[in-house]
């Protein structure tokens, strides 16, 4: 008998090979569908309305000054302007500061129709030379700003270090100097992992291959936070880049005036340069987006669940009525 | 050797030798010409050598696909012959170049893991095929090793020329030529079914030269020399010489014992190797089984080019406006985005080379978009497949105890398929009955013996509504269940005149004696005296014939004995009361074939009569009785009638006297006509036969039944219920097909029956004639005219159900081209069809007719050879792993034991199957354009310049890692409704087979879901990042932070929409579904750990960036669920409102409804339509032509 059951053929019983594994079969009740919308209704009206509160509590002034700062002569042809080196290009900025800024108050520049995710803009640059002085001439992806006339290697190569952004900014209120602080706009991962703390800029900007800033020869990369910034590519063409950090408050309907050397050209690509002072919260900048979508998605999820409480009330049907088939309705033939 | 010599008899002469048929014509003079050039030295150590002949190929049996060298490039190459797999090839070379937009190892990996996946599947199935070629390999036959000494051998050593001996019962090693065998005359029995399907026993027999040396010893000093043909895949003809002695002895098929074939009833042959291993004939005459694929596979190929244009248009488009922008950036001297130095660009950017750098892009879009076709889903797919098989192989309920057979899924890819069929055309014998015959009912001298009820009458009366089987406990119905000890296989004959030596009692004694004599001499099977107890079994070529002689046994007519020329039995002397012992001296056989349709033999029993015992089918024996000999016919017909009703077969059974001088004269002739070798040997055996067979004096009737297997009507019932049309093909006559028709509610009383038979008196006229052309006409225009009446009969009603009968030599001209669709037309409209009489031939032609005509899956199931065409013709072959042996099983997709099992297999591992299959195919391409388009929407940001929003490795472990592993635990393990409910609801089916679960109008559906999800995430994300600071320490999202979100929301996006689609959660859904989010995070944190150069932008982004951020984790949330609100709301109103019958029957579940029988009949019943067969639509529409006036008068509820 023993015999015969072992060879036997017979499956084995386990409630995994019947597949009779014990499981949670839920369907989509009347219950379930209006709990799940109240839920997220409830849930989510409340984030939107914390969320939008925040943003609200921002200030934010905005002020875009690549066009005024072109003066009248230049303005049918800025492109002169900009790049003609005798010009001076300061400019200054007279701001009206709607509302108290608390500090800290962050410094943005902000570019638009510009591509820094161009993928030929991405791939320009050399994540080893940055961080390793002896692969200083690993430039391979950095084409064409990758060697100088002297076919030395610049350091930091690639488009992306080329083009960096050399407006500068200086902000005064009632006559009285305020202070950029331009530590510690950078991540610390970059200082630390990306950028070498014994790589120092070499051919940068040479050559008449000049794009966008110089570097101070004498900093090390990983000092030099305006390039880390610069270098952690943005992901849309409108973005915005950390300049400098103001720690005093700025009261409110005070005039600040801003200093700005206007040196960056963005009038060749039809782009545009917004200075941004802004406070942040607990999600941010100003962004009311957040706050207004889950605001209305919540809505919606209530209204949803109105809508489905009175189809239920008014329109009860008969579950499991087969007479609703499509082959009850039109017979297979 | 035992009892080896006491058997030595020489049948040769009691047959007629049809296969056997010497070909003369072609005989002898191309040996050693060209095809004929193959020299076997029999007995020669080593074969084939004398002189340094050709080597011939071993007896080593491959059925493997590859070697181990092979395997490589060989599995590979079957990998790349997929179109997207080459395509993945393709962009993975490309990848290599400047092109990518990624790392080449990032987009080689997942091609490696996923082709990886598959070639380790195929060497696990071929590793399988070596172990079983292995054991044929290893399997062991007596081989001559020289000085007459025999010692055993592996199959696989053999070679070509040695000796063997293969003894009773085993397989033919190679092909032999046989040299002698126990028999005195050198023949022996061999059982071709694996070669042809036949289960009559074949003849062979050897030389006359060689048949003497037939004993070990005897081999020490033989020599011979064959010349014959090369191998070839014939596997009627062999063509050589035997140089033996000095003398040369042509050699026909008659002496070739070809490998597959079995030894029975022969103790032991002697015979020489010719041909070994691949030369076999079985072997070269094998074909590939034709491979099938699924009709979703098929669609699924359609959903992939569907995609292929998607990507190729949007890479279009792209590399046009990139062509556009780019050539704008330089404008002569001019600049625009000079921070690209457009200038001094190579020529991937180069705007003054546009339209080249255009063209370039275009690879590089594809190279992007290529995530846009699931890679792992064709992987995917095989491995649920065959985990859906281990399921079906495992499953216990389609378990058969007594064979111990468990049910086995030959091939994997047709799982899904199961859950679709529209029409199975089934085998009757052995399929939907057992094929073993019972001797269950008689008719002597105009009287009906036999108490037995059978199948076909126990259903009846249940139809009837016989009290009788209301209370269900009649002796009848219980005594074969209740004692099984005393049953004996093939006999339950009840009649109480008759058993125990009653029968010398009743009125007719004498013709009972006789018909019983009959019963024991008329027939060619081979007893066996077990010597220890004395009792008798028989070997017979079919199951009817071993029940004539079990039952004649059973009464008391014992055969026990066959010679060379006598047949002896032990009978009961009605005189003396005692046994006693006689033997018939047996003169001729005249053998049954389909065209004379009955069997007779001559013998001169002990006081030296001559008799002519013959039994045949009624239509030929009734004609064939003198007249006196019609003494009983009025009542014999009348019970044969009785019989054919319930369901059982008959055979009349008659005999004559035969005076010597008639019987020389017969003999004359018949041997004569024998020993002929012109073409029209058959007529003249049958003219000499038909002379004799004459004149005969009727004794009686037999009944034996064909039962029908357990659960068969209650399956049938169900199937009918879901919908699926059931077609009976069956080689039987018509009067058995309708019986077991009616026995299995396939036909019931209220049906139309629209019968197509040629039997109209002028066509029988113009078969007189003989003149084929006529013939062929009249039948053709006989048989339109009736299908054409049969349709205007079908369109004049529409509530009516009808059902067709044809026989096969209708169908021959109903499948012919010109009126084939009208037929199909006939016959898709019929409830039921039964083609009888039909030949396997058209079998398959049916099958075919009914699957290209219709364009609906079928499916064949049967268990006989002859099905073998029908199983591989239809979508999915089904075989019956029963009695008649293996060969539709190893032709089959799916191997059962038993036809009831179809139920489950259809309307719950089918079901089950076609849903998974289907809801994961349309999750494959779901998550897939999720994550394309969020991939495209970047890339339009990015003035379509190849950037893609993520890290390398992000992109290419997405398909691999993130999403697959609960796609293929959907695949395998969702089930919409338990199994029991798929059975309560049979209906369910028809979501398969109408496919609803796999219509375009869902694969796009869930296409747009994916496109919409995609969106939703995409803007929220990139809106609510930017361009402000994310956090509280004012940093700006770069292209980092904004890419890992929007990749993190598109994984739980897909993650949770796979546990709103999922029905049924167990503990390995929820592992799959939460563990592929984990290990999202688990890979960010990992990956984010290694060094910057190896994880470039996702250094640390988790840790530092996004983990600190609040708005990452709102986000996060936010557009998980704001991408999953469209589909819930859809789902939450069709569920309710426009739910499909698989979620009405969530809903009762739900409700508990499902104990409640008046609501589950409400459900049910909807699934019967006045066509539906099977029992559960009889009773109804039985109730309903009862009650129908009292239904009008009652107001619906």
């Amino acid at each position: 008998m023993d015999q015969k059951n072992k060879n036997s053929k017979k499956p084995v019983y386990s409630k995994f090979s019947q597949q009779e594994l014990p499981a949670w079969k839920p369907i989509l009740t009347p219950g379930w569908v209006i709990a799940s919308y109240i839920t997220i209704g409830a849930l989510f009206i409340p984030i939107g309305l914390l969320a939008w509160t925040a943003s609200d509590s921002v200030v934010e002034i905005v002020d875009r000054y690549d066009e005024a700062c072109v003066p009248d002569d230049f303005s049918k042809n800025p492109q002169s302007y900009i790049q003609n080196p005798n010009i001076k290009k300061t400019c200054t900025r007279s701001i009206k500061v709607p509302k108290k800024l608390v500090a800290p108050i962050f410094v943005y520049y902000q570019l638009e129709n510009f591509y820094q995710n161009h993928r030929r803009f991405v791939k320009s640059r050399s994540d080893k030379q940055l961080r390793d002085v002896k692969a200083e001439n690993d430039t391979k992806f950095c084409l064409p700003i990758a060697y100088d006339y002297d076919n030395k290697p610049i350091v930091p190569c690639g488009l992306i270090a080329w083009s960096l952004f050399n407006d500068t900014y200086k902000i005064s209120t009632r006559g009285k100097d305020i202070s950029i602080e331009k530590k510690g706009i950078a991540w610390k991962s970059d200082a630390k992992a990306k950028f070498g703390s014994n790589v120092y800029p070499k051919n940068f900007q040479k050559d008449g291959l000049i794009g966008g800033a110089t570097l101070d020869e004498s900093i090390p990369l990983s000092e030099q936070e305006d390039l880390m910034v610069w270098m952690r590519t943005a992901a849309l063409p409108t973005f915005r880049k950390l300049y400098g950090k103001i720690n005093t408050d700025i009261e409110a309907h005070d005039t600040i005036k801003v200093e700005i050397q206007n040196n960056y050209n963005t009038y060749k690509f039809g782009g545009r340069k917004k200075l941004v002072l802004s406070t942040t919260t607990w999600i941010g900048g100003k962004n009311d987006f957040v706050g207004m979508a889950y605001i209305s998605v919540g809505g919606i999820c209530l209204f949803m669940a109105i809508n489905f409480i009175l189809l239920y009330v008014f329109r009860p049907r008969r579950l499991g009525d087969p007479s609703y088939l499509s082959w009850n309705r039109h017979p297979i033939t | 050797m035992g009892t080896g010599r006491t058997k030595r008899v020489h049948f040769s002469k009691i047959y007629s030798f049809q296969c056997g048929r010497r070909r003369y014509d072609d005989d002898g003079s191309q040996i050693g010409g060209p095809g004929f050039s193959r020299v076997v030295y029999c007995n020669e150590t080593g074969g084939v050598s004398e002189g340094g002949q050709s080597y011939y190929a071993d007896n080593y049996m491959r059925s493997t696909k590859y070697t181990p060298m092979s395997f490589f490039p060989k599995s590979l190459f079957e990998q790349f012959r997929r179109v997207a797999n080459f395509f993945f090839l393709v962009t993975a070379i490309l990848s290599f170049t400047e092109l990518a937009p990624y790392s080449a190892v990032s987009a080689v990996l997942p091609l490696i893991v996923v082709i990886a996946a598959s070639m380790v599947k195929e060497g696990i199935e071929d590793w399988q095929r070596k172990q079983q070629d292995h054991e044929v390999n290893n399997r062991k036959v007596k081989v001559h090793r020289g000085g007459g000494v025999f010692e055993s051998r592996q199959w696989k050593k053999l070679k070509v020329g040695d000796i063997v001996k293969v003894e009773k019962d085993e397989f033919f090693p190679a092909d032999l030529l046989l040299l002698s065998s126990s028999y005195e005359d050198a023949i022996c029995y061999v059982e071709t079914m694996n070669l042809d399907g036949e289960t009559n026993l074949k003849l062979k027999q050897s030389l006359e030269a060689t048949s003497t040396i037939n004993d070990d010893s005897s081999f020490s000093n033989f020599k011979a020399a064959v010349k014959c043909e090369d191998p070839n895949a014939s596997l009627y003809t062999f063509v050589g010489t035997m140089e033996f002695q000095g003398q040369q002895y042509p050699l026909s098929p008659q002496q070739l014992l070809l490998r597959g074939s079995k030894l029975r009833n022969t103790d032991y042959i002697y015979g020489a190797v010719i041909f070994t291993g691949h030369d076999t004939k079985v072997i070269q005459n094998s074909t590939e089984p034709p491979s099938k694929r699924s009709g979703i596979e098929r669609r699924m190929d359609s959903v992939i080019y569907f995609m292929f244009f998607i990507m190729f248009l949007t890479a279009f488009l792209g590399s046009v406006y990139f062509g556009i922008v780019t050539k704008n950036d330089l404008d002569g001297d001019r600049q625009k985005r000079w921070y690209l130095a457009p200038d001094r660009s190579d020529i991937y950017f180069d705007p003054n080379r546009a339209p080249i750098a255009a063209i370039y892009h275009f690879l590089t879009d594809l190279l992007l978009y290529s995530y846009l076709i699931p890679i792992s889903l064709y992987v995917s797919i095989e491995v649920v497949k065959v985990l859906q098989t281990i399921f079906i192989n495992n499953d216990i309920h389609m378990y058969y105890e007594e064979a111990d057979k468990p049910a086995h899924a030959r091939t994997s890819n047709l799982t899904e398929e199961l859950g679709q069929i529209n029409t199975i055309l089934s085998d009757k014998t052995g399929t939907l009955t057992c094929n073993s015959m019972e001797f269950i009912k008689c008719s002597i001298a105009g009287t009906a013996y036999g108490r037995g009820v059978t199948e076909v009458e126990k259903a009846m009366a249940k139809r009837m509504g016989s009290p009788l089987i209301v209370n269900g406990r009649d002796k009848y119905f219980d005594d074969d269940d209740n004692d099984p000890s005393l049953s004996v296989k093939g006999y339950n004959f009840e009649d109480e005149r008759i058993t125990n030596g009653y029968w010398i009692h009743e009125p007719h004694s004498d013709v009972i004696q006789k018909f019983f004599r009959l019963l024991a001499i008329c027939h060619t099977a081979i007893p066996d005296v077990d010597e220890e107890t004395g009792k008798v079994t028989y070997e017979a070529e079919s199951p009817d014939e071993a029940a004539f002689v079990i039952a004649a046994r059973e009464l008391g007519f014992e055969f026990y004995k066959r010679t060379q020329t006598t047949v002896s039995f032990v009978e009961l002397d009605p005189v003396s009361k005692k046994r006693v012992e006689r033997t018939y001296e047996l003169l001729n056989v005249l053998e049954f074939n389909s065209a004379r349709k009955r069997m007779s033999v001559i013998v001169k029993d002990e006081d030296g009569k001559l008799l002519l015992l013959s039994k045949g089918a009624d239509s030929v024996m009734f004609a064939r009785l003198a007249k006196n000999g019609r003494e009983f016919e009025e009542n014999t017909k009348k019970h044969v009638n009785q019989y054919a009703d319930a369901g059982l077969r008959t055979l009349i059974l008659a005999y004559r006297e035969v005076t010597d001088k008639e019987y020389e004269a017969f003999n004359e002739k018949f041997t004569e006509a024998k020993n002929s070798v012109s073409a029209d040997r058959d007529d003249l055996i049958d003219e000499a036969t038909a002379e004799i067979e004459k004149d005969l004096i009727l004794l009686g009737a037999t009944a034996v039944e064909d039962k029908l297997q357990k659960g068969v009507p209650e399956c049938i019932d169900k199937l009918a219920q879901a919908g699926i049309k059931i077609w009976v093909l069956t080689g039987d006559k018509m009067e058995t097909a309708i019986n077991i028709g009616f026995s299995c509610s396939l036909l019931r009383e209220g049906m139309k029956q629209i019968t197509i038979i040629l039997e109209s008196p002028e066509i029988i006229a113009a078969e007189k004639e003989g003149d084929e052309n006529v013939i062929a006409k009249i039948s053709k225009e006989s048989v339109k005219k009736q299908i054409l009446a049969g349709k205007a009969q079908l369109s004049a009603s529409t509530s009516e159900a009808f059902a067709l009968i044809i026989d096969g030599k209708s169908l021959a001209y109903a499948l012919r081209d010109s009126i084939k669709n009208t037929f199909l037309e006939l016959a898709v409209g019929c409830a039921s069809v039964i083609c009888c009489r039909s030949s396997p031939k058209q079998k398959a032609l049916v099958t075919r007719l009914v699957k290209e005509g219709t364009g609906k899956t079928t499916l064949a199931i049967g268990d006989g050879a002859n099905d073998v065409g029908m199983l591989q013709e239809a979508d999915i072959g089904i075989g019956i792993s029963g009695v008649e042996g293996m060969q539709a099983v190893m032709s089959s997709d799916i191997a059962i034991a038993q036809f009831r099992f179809l139920e489950r297999l259809l309307l719950v591992h089918g079901h089950w199957c076609y849903r998974r299959i289907s809801s994961m195919i349309c999750y494959f391409f779901y998550k897939n354009i999720v994550f394309g388009t969020t991939i495209f929407l970047y890339e339009a940001y990015a003035s379509f310049s190849g950037q893609a929003a993520y890290n390398d490795w992000y992109l290419s472990l997405y398909n691999v890692f993130f999403t697959s592993l609960p796609a293929i635990a959907l695949g395998v393990f969702d089930q919409d409704v338990s199994a029991r409910f798929c059975l309560k609801f049979p209906l369910l089916y028809q979501e398969g087979v109408q496919n609803t679960l796999f219509r375009w109008r869902r694969i796009f559906g869930w296409m747009l879901n994916g496109l919409a999800s995609s969106v939703i995430i995409f803007f929220l994300c990139i809106r609510a990042l930017d361009p402000e600071a994310y956090n509280k320490n004012g940093k700006t999202a770069g292209l980092e932070v904004v890419g890992t979100t929007i990749y993190t929301c598109v994984v739980w996006v897909v993650n949770c929409q796979m546990a709103l689609a999922v029905n049924y959660f167990t503990l390995i859904q929820h592992i799959f579904i939460w563990g592929g989010i984990i290990l999202w995070y688990l890979f960010l944190l990992g990956y984010g750990a290694m060094p910057a150069t190896i994880s470039t932008t996702a250094y640390k982004v988790f840790v530092e960036t996004l983990a600190p951020a609040p708005s990452y984790w709102f986000v996060t949330l936010f557009a998980s669920i704001a991408a999953l609100i469209p589909y819930f709301c859809y789902n939450a109103v069709q569920m309710r409102f426009f739910p499909a019958y698989h979620g009405m029957i969530q809903w009762i579940r739900h409700e508990g409804n499902c104990e409640d029988p008046e609501y589950v009949q409400m459900v049910r019943q909807r699934s019967i339509r006045t066509t539906t067969v099977g029992y559960t639509a009889r009773s109804i529409a039985r109730d309903n032509t009862l009650s129908h006036l009292n239904l009008e008068r009652q107001p619906p509820k």
